[in-house]
Parts: structure tokens; sequence; C-alpha cells
């Protein structure tokens, strides 16, 4: 055999030896590596319940105020309130509107939330407390929708659903804005920052021992219990 | 978070004990890159001195810092102040409020007081 014959059978060879360990390599993505199943159509569904704030993405089913009223009272009123004004210091989910840019403001669904999917996501993955995901589709439409009722978002005749999704306009919905520091708050990179003399005298104008807050022994031992 | 930075040591949990030769010692980060430097202040921000940070500086991590003094006794105001590779500085708590209102607890890299009581006891204080 000539050199250049040797030549092009060793490289024939070595491409075959490609290919077949390539062609190995096909079979063994297509067997997963024999680990774990493919996820069935309903599991994904599980998963998948991230709604834009179109709507886009909502179950199927449907919810009246009126309904909601009732699922309200028996499951959220205990910690909301009757009217979303909090319980004690559970948080209050309706009213505030106005407060944002207050010394105490009152984020609720009506004066904070931006979007209808924020709301409706949140009862959906977390409430009732202690009792999470427990809801059917329907119901969450319907309680979801007598929380729109309590901020006067919704009349007392509304009913929820994927079709009447747009028709809900959250009061706070364009009252977001893109984080700003690196203009409003420029004067904070300074690369000379003061030494000597930055300021006048200093006075103590409050102390955490008078309301009590730093953690002594006694508090600590409580806190492993 | 923008860059902060706090003295863990003196603090309530670790009160001063003796009198003379002291180090004061505390954690600085930033959300924004690299501790660059750490000062630290005895007069509740009126001056400042060069803390020593000590080992590895690396990006939105912790650093720990160091200042040396000595304690004569007197009641102090202790105050570290961080500033990281793209040049911020850790502002003081009043400027922040400035800025942002009085309802900026989620983001508060404001400048925090020790006050130190000529018994050695630590107790957290706000400034004005």
């Amino acid at each position: 055999m000539s050199r250049s014959a040797r030549l092009a059978l060793g490289l024939a060879l070595l491409l075959a030896s490609a290919d077949l360990v390539l062609a190995q390599a096909k079979k063994d993505v297509a067997r997963n590596y024999g680990i774990g199943l493919a996820a069935t159509a309903e599991q994904i569904a599980g998963w998948d319940i991230d709604i834009r704030p179109d709507g886009q993405g909502a179950p199927s089913g449907s919810g009246s105020v009126k309904d909601g009223e009732k699922i309200y009272m028996d499951k959220c009123a205990a910690c909301h309130g009757e009217f979303g004004e909090s319980a004690g210091r559970w948080p209050q989910v309706a009213q505030g509107k106005g407060t944002l840019a207050s010394h105490d403001p009152v984020k609720t669904v009506g004066s904070y939330f931006p979007y209808l999917s924020s709301a409706f996501d949140y009862i959906r993955r977390a409430m009732p407390f202690g009792d999470a995901q427990s809801l059917s589709n329907d119901e969450l439409y319907a309680v979801t929708a007598y929380v729109l009722y309590l901020n006067d978002i919704v009349d007392d005749k509304f009913v929820l659903s994927k079709e009447t999704w747009s028709r809900v306009k959250m009061p706070n919905q364009y009252g977001f804005f893109d984080d700003d520091r690196e203009t409003s708050e420029k004067a904070f990179w300074n690369s000379n920052p003061c030494m000597n003399d930055c300021r006048g005298p200093v006075k103590i104008i409050g102390r955490a021992g008078a309301i009590d807050v730093t953690p002594d022994e006694k508090t600590q031992k409580r806190g492993v219990e | 978070m923008d860059a902060k930075s706090v003295i863990t040591a003196p603090s309530p949990q670790a009160p001063v004990k003796q009198k003379g030769f002291n180090i004061i010692s505390g954690l600085a980060w930033s959300g924004r890159g690299k501790i660059k430097r750490v000062d630290v202040s005895l007069d509740g921000g009126r001056n400042w001195r060069n803390a020593r940070i000590d080992g590895l500086v690396l990006d939105k991590a912790c650093v720990r810092f160091y200042f040396d003094f000595e304690w004569n006794g007197e009641e102090l105001l202790l105050q570290s102040r961080a500033t990281d590779d793209t040049g911020y500085v850790q502002p003081s708590k009043d400027a922040l409020r400035k800025i942002r209102g009085v309802n900026s607890i989620y983001h508060n890299n404001g400048i925090q007081t020790w006050a130190l009581k000529r018994n050695g006891e630590v107790e957290n204080v706000e400034v004005g």
C-alpha cells in the first residue's frame, strides 16, 4: 500500500469510529441516560401557573364578588378583617389609597399592587395562610373578585374570569418607576470623601435601649429553646 | 444593596473590656462591586480615619476591616463608612432620608452609630 493510500484508509477508519461515537451519544441523549421520566402534560400544567399582567396564562373558571364574599368571610376575614382592614397585626388588603408617599404608607391590593396578576398569583400560591393552594380555580377567581370589590375596583355584580380580566384597572399600575439611583443619588459617588471637620456638633437623638430592640442574653436563650 | 458597613466589635454583645489599646472590627460589602476602602469615625462622623482591610477583597462579598485605637474611657460615637470600586461612598442616614424619605428600610445602607459608654457598654443610637 502506498503511503497516501494508507493515510486515506486511516482517515476513513477514524471517521467511521467518530460516526459510531456520535451515534451512541445520540442514543444516550434519547434515553436520558436512563435517568428520570418524561413529564406528563398534566404534571407540566401543575407547574405552569404563571400569568402575565394582561391575563395570558390565567386558568379557566370564573367567580363572582357574591361567591367570593362567602369564601372571604370563612377563610380570610379572621386575619384580614371583614372589610380588608386587617384584624390585629395581619396585613391590610383594602383601602390605603393615597398613603404611599406618606410617612405611614398602607400597601394593599388597591393602593399598591401593580397588576391583577400580582394579586391573583399571590392568593393562589400562598392563601389561605396555613391552607395554601386549597382553593379551586373558581374559588380563587371569586375571592380575588371580592378583594377587588373591597378596594372599590369592581362593583358588586362583577364576575372575574380570563374573559373579564382586562376590564380590571389597578389604581397603582403606573405608580412604579425604574431604579434611578445613579441620577437621584449621584452625590453619593465621591472620589474625595471628607475626612476632617465634616459636620457640626453631634447629638444623640434616639436610643435603641429606649425601644428595647437590642437582644440580651435572656431573649437569645429564648430563641433557641 | 449599595455600599454598606457595620462595626461588629465593639457592639452590645461585645463591650469594651479595658482602657488603652483596642481594636475596632467590622464588615463591609457592596452590591455594586468590590470594597475599596473603609473609614472609621470615633466622634459620630466629624472626623474619619482610614481602616485596614484584611484578607481577600471579592466582588459583592463581605470584607473584614480593622481599626486600632487607644481608649481613654471617654464616651465615643463609633461609625464606619465603606467606599466601593465604583466610587460610591456609604452615605449618612440623614443624606439617605433626604432623597428616599423615611420609609426606605429595605435598602437602608446608611451609616450606623454605636455609642460607647464610660463603662464599656455599647448601644445602638441615632445621631443628629
